[in-house]
């Protein structure tokens, strides 16, 4: 248990190895770790944020959706009510023509049954006087009776 | 662990144990004498400037390719280590601890912590190695921390920084006066007691410092010594103290790492009490 000049040198030594840690160990060490601490410090806080954005992003989503459903029955229903009225529109329409067409058809019917009442008319007067020729023969003058034959067939 | 002595049988146990306790002293300054002041351990000197300069370029090594990324597994276990010092140091001392202090601390720790471990070593292969080397009668201790100097030289240096930070953060002035006027009070009357008060503590600081680890250590290497004398008793002995020495092994990495953390907390604890004033 000596105290030399070993004191000395080791107090050198420790000297130079606390100079050589403050110059060249812990700076970089440092600089790393802190470095990396920011950059976890920023990855959490990006992370927050990008759960925020989603959180932010899922309720507009549901939001959207909900007014695409509300147009879309609201569509629906517009398109039921207009198919309604086309149908009805139709079904009018239909009816319209048809009954023009049944109004036409009777028109035609009655201009059919005039034009045969007209022939038979025409012919009634020749037959009946035909008939009367035949039966009065003798003493009828067919001019003078024609004459009212034919006002005959006129009042028919 | 301690088998190779036995062929050494002639030696009497105390001739063993000043054998292992002789350090490889040489004069220095044309001083042929191996004893006084002018004189150089070494063994002391150069295991321990081996060690520092091994583990502070690893870690060197390690820092200076450190990336901010994603660390390998070398790396992580250094800043595992730096992180573990840095903690310390922040809870102790709140200055800038990251200009001076912390990387002082990461220093003291590793360091003493290296030279510490080498009482793992058998003492028996370090003595068998340096004869191999040096001839027969070749001394090498190869705890540097088992040597007053070593400890006495780290302590002082610490007692140095602690007075010049004390200056730095107080003013001369300031430091003088606390010297005087704490932890009493500034009465003129008190100035004596406050002055011897303060010496003892100054005088005491350094060597509890370095006495406790040196102590420890010391006697670390005297129990591995006594157990490798059980060697010299023969096979049984021998199994006997490899099994004692190997249980006094496992026990004594409590202390080498305990002690290398003491030292270092006394080294920050000093160094920031320096910082404030009473």
């Amino acid at each position: 248990m000596n105290i030399n000049f070993t004191l000395i040198a080791q107090a050198i030594a420790f000297a130079v190895l606390i100079w050589f840690t403050v110059k060249f160990v812990w700076p970089p060490l440092l600089t790393a770790i802190e470095a990396r601490q920011k950059e976890i410090a920023d990855g959490l806080a990006a992370a927050q944020e990008g759960k925020s954005a989603l959180e932010v992003a899922a309720k507009k989503s549901e939001t959207t959706l909900n007014e695409a459903k509300q147009k879309a029955t609201e569509i629906i229903g517009q398109a039921e009510k207009r198919a309604a009225q086309i149908i009805d529109e139709a079904k009018g329409n239909a009816k319209a023509e048809g009954d023009r067409i049944i109004a036409g058809a009777k028109a035609e019917i009655d201009q059919e049954v005039n034009r045969a009442k007209e022939g038979l008319r025409a012919q009634v007067s020749t037959l009946a006087v035909a008939g009367a020729e035949k039966i009065l023969r003798k003493e009828i003058d067919a001019k003078a009776h024609s004459e009212m034959l034919a006002k005959l067939a006129a009042e028919l | 662990m301690t088998t190779e002595h036995a062929q050494n049988v002639e030696l009497t146990p105390s001739e063993y144990i000043a054998h292992h306790l002789s350090f490889n002293a040489q004069g220095v300054n044309g001083n042929t004498a191996s004893e006084g002041f002018w004189v150089l351990h070494y063994d002391t000197l150069l295991t321990s400037v081996v060690l520092g300069l091994l583990v502070m370029g690893l870690i060197w090594w390690v820092a200076r390719g450190a990336t901010a990324g994603v660390p390998t597994k070398r790396q992580a276990f250094v800043e595992l280590v730096f992180g573990f010092v840095d903690d310390q140091v922040k809870n102790i001392f709140h200055g800038d601890r990251h200009s001076f202090i912390a990387p002082t601390a990461l220093t003291v720790f590793i360091w003493v912590l290296a030279m510490n471990s080498m009482d793992f070593l058998p003492v028996d292969w370090v003595a068998s190695i340096v004869s191999f080397f040096g001839g027969e009668h070749a001394k090498w201790r190869i705890v540097p921390t088992s040597d007053i100097n070593t400890t006495f030289a780290l302590a002082l240096a610490v007692w140095f920084l602690m007075i010049f930070f004390s200056i730095k953060a107080k003013g001369l002035g300031g430091w003088i006066h606390e010297l005087f006027c704490a932890p009493f009070g500034s009465n003129p009357l008190v100035w004596p007691a406050n002055f011897l008060f303060n010496l003892i503590e100054y005088v005491s600081k350094p060597l509890s410092h370095s006495l406790r680890l040196f102590g420890n250590m010391y006697a670390g290497e005297i129990i591995f010594l006594l157990l490798g004398m059980w060697a010299a008793t023969g096979l049984s002995g021998t199994v006997f103290g490899a099994i004692l020495g190997a249980g006094w092994s496992i026990f004594h990495i409590l202390i080498v790492a305990l002690q290398a953390f003491i030292f270092m907390m006394l080294t920050v604890v000093y160094l920031a009490m320096a910082h404030e004033s009473h």
